[in-house]
C-alpha cells in the first residue's frame, strides 16, 4: 500500500541550517547536509528545504548546497523559497532537487504554475500555499503568511491542481508554531477536492498529531521542522507509532 | 566498466547520475549512437510525456537502436513505460521491447492519480532484486502504469496490480525511481551495475 509520508523541514539561510537543532552527535548542527544525511537515515520519507535567503549570492550558495544534498541522500527532496521563473527552477533541477516548492510567485503569476508544469512537469512542482482563518473564510497569505491576498485557500487549492500542479503544501498559519495539532478539517476539505497529494504542515506537536492528520486530515504527508531538530518526536518511533496504529508506513 | 545513461528530452536525470557516483561508477550522458553499442550498460531514464519522448526518440532513430542492445538495459519510469508495447498516454506506439500496454490509473475514489509515494513491491524475482526484502517500499510517481504478465518481476498494488518491474533477456525496466528509494533502491542499481 501507498504509504503516508513524513517529512521534516529545514529552513536555510546562506547555506546554513537557521533554526537550533538539537542533534548532539552532529559536529556541525547548521550543516544542512549533515542534517539531511541523518534524517534519511533515520527513516524521513522526504526532506524540504525551505531557502530563506534573500541575497543574489546566497542563491548561488544554495546551488552548492542543493548539489551536496543530492549527491548525499538517496531519498527525494523539495526545494522552496524565493523562486518565480523556470530559470529558477531549471537550476534548482540540474543542480539535483527532486522538486521544487513555489508560494508567492504562484499568486503573483498563477500562470507559472502551467509553465513550470508544462517544462519540466507536474510531479516536480509543489505549490505551497499559507493559509489563515480570517472573518469565516479559509485565505491565502503570503510573505511567509503577513500578507492576505483576495484568494479563498480551497479554490486556490483546486487551482493550483487544474493547472498542473503536482503535489499541495499547505501551512496553516492558525496552528503553525503552536504545537497543537494540525490544521485537520481545512486539510481534509483540500485533501477531498484535490486530485493531488497534500503536504499538511503547521501545527505538529505529538504523536497523535500525526494520527490526527492522517486519519481525520486526510493528509499524504506531515511535515514538522522543531519537533525533529530538537528531538521532541524522532522519526524512528514516529514511525512504528504509527504503524501500530494502522497507518501505512516505510519502516 | 562504462555506464550509458541515454540522453534525450525526457527530464531531469541529475539524481541518477548522482545515485551512480555514489556507487562509484563512472558514466556517460550521451546519444551518440557508437557511445552507446559499446557500453558495457545502459541506462535509459525518463519523466515526462510518452508521445513527444517517442516521437524525438523515432526522430534520432533511438526507438530501433534501444531494442536491438545486446548489453544490459535498464529501463526507468517513464523509460520503463516506452520499451513497452504502447501507452494510453496520447495513444502512444512505443518500441515493444516488453510485449504489454501501459494504461492509466482510473480515477478512483481514496486514489490520487499520480500514483505519488513509497509503495510496497512483492512477488520479487529476477537478479535486480537479489537481497531485496518482499515488501521492499520504493518511490513511485507516475499516472501511467504497465498490466502484469509473464515477464514481470515485482508487482506494486495501486488501483490495481501492475508491474513494478520487467525482465525479458536482457532488458530490464523500473516503474519506480531507484535512484532515490533510499538503500533498496540503491541495491537496485548495485544489482544491474553487476550484471554480466
Amino acid at each position: 500500500m501507498l504509504t503516508k509520508r513524513i517529512i521534516p523541514c529545514l529552513d536555510i539561510k546562506d547555506g546554513r541550517t537557521v533554526k537550533g537543532t538539537n542533534f548532539v552527535n552532529l559536529r556541525d548542527a547548521g550543516d544542512p547536509v549533515a542534517l539531511a544525511a541523518v534524517y534519511a537515515e533515520q527513516g524521513a520519507d522526504e526532506l524540504v528545504f525551505l531557502d530563506i535567503t534573500a541575497t543574489v549570492d546566497g542563491r548561488k550558495t544554495l546551488i552548492d548546497l542543493v548539489r551536496n544534498v543530492a549527491h548525499t541522500i538517496n531519498i527525494p527532496f523539495t526545494v522552496g523559497g524565493g523562486i518565480s521563473s523556470v530559470a529558477d527552477v531549471s537550476a534548482l533541477l540540474n543542480a539535483g532537487a527532486d522538486k521544487i516548492s513555489i508560494n508567492s510567485s504562484a499568486v503573483r503569476n498563477p500562470d507559472l504554475v502551467n509553465e513550470l508544469a508544462l517544462e519540466f512537469g507536474s510531479q516536480c512542482i509543489v505549490v505551497a500555499i499559507d493559509t489563515r482563518y480570517v472573518n469565516d473564510e479559509h485565505i491565502v497569505h503570503t510573505h511567509g503568511g503577513r500578507r492576505p491576498i483576495e484568494l479563498r485557500t480551497i479554490a486556490w487549492a483546486k487551482e493550483v491542481e487544474d493547472r498542473g500542479a503536482g503535489e499541495i503544501l499547505l501551512t496553516s498559519m492558525d496552528t503553525d508554531g503552536t504545537k497543537a495539532g494540525f490544521a485537520l478539517e481545512l486539510t481534509a476539505q483540500i485533501s477531498g477536492v484535490a486530485n493531488i497529494p497534500v503536504i499538511a504542515s503547521g501545527g505538529a506537536g505529538s504523536m497523535e498529531h500525526f494520527v490526527d492528520v492522517f486519519t481525520t486530515g486526510k493528509a499524504d504527508a506531515g511535515l514538522a521542522a522543531s519537533i525533529f531538530h530538537f528531538k521532541e518526536i524522532e522519526i524512528p518511533m514516529l514511525k512504528s507509532y504509527l504503524r501500530e496504529k494502522g497507518i501505512e508506513m516505510r519502516i | 566498466m562504462k555506464t550509458v545513461i541515454i540522453k534525450y528530452n525526457a527530464g531531469n536525470v541529475q539524481s541518477v547520475m548522482y545515485a551512480l557516483e555514489r556507487l562509484g561508477a563512472s558514466y556517460l550522458l550521451t546519444d551518440d549512437e557508437a557511445e552507446i553499442r559499446s557500453a558495457d550498460k545502459v541506462i535509459f531514464p525518463g519523466v515526462g510525456e510518452a508521445s513527444t519522448a517517442m516521437a524525438y526518440l523515432r526522430e534520432r532513430g533511438i526507438d530501433k537502436l534501444i531494442p536491438s542492445l545486446k548489453q544490459p538495459v535498464l529501463g526507468t519510469c517513464v523509460g520503463m513505460q516506452l520499451m513497452c508495447r504502447y501507452s494510453e498516454e496520447n495513444d502512444t506506439t512505443c518500441m515493444g521491447v516488453f510485449d504489454i500496454d501501459v494504461r492509466r490509473f482510473p480515477a478512483e475514489p481514496g486514489f490520487k492519480v499520480p500514483h505519488t509515494g513509497w509503495n510496497n513491491i512483492h512477488t520479487l524475482r529476477g537478479p535486480l532484486t537479489e537481497g531485496l526484502p518482499e515488501n521492499a517500499y520504493m518511490y513511485f510517481v507516475h499516472s501511467y502504469a504497465a498490466d502484469v504478465y509473464s515477464e514481470t518481476t515485482a508487482i506494486c498494488d495501486y488501483v490495481r496490480p501492475f508491474s513494478a518491474m520487467l525482465h525479458r533477456d536482457n532488458f530490464y525496466a523500473a516503474q519506480f525511481h531507484a535512484e532515490i528509494s533510499g538503500n533498496v533502491g540503491q541495491r537496485i542499481l548495485e544489482n544491474f551495475l553487476k550484471l554480466s
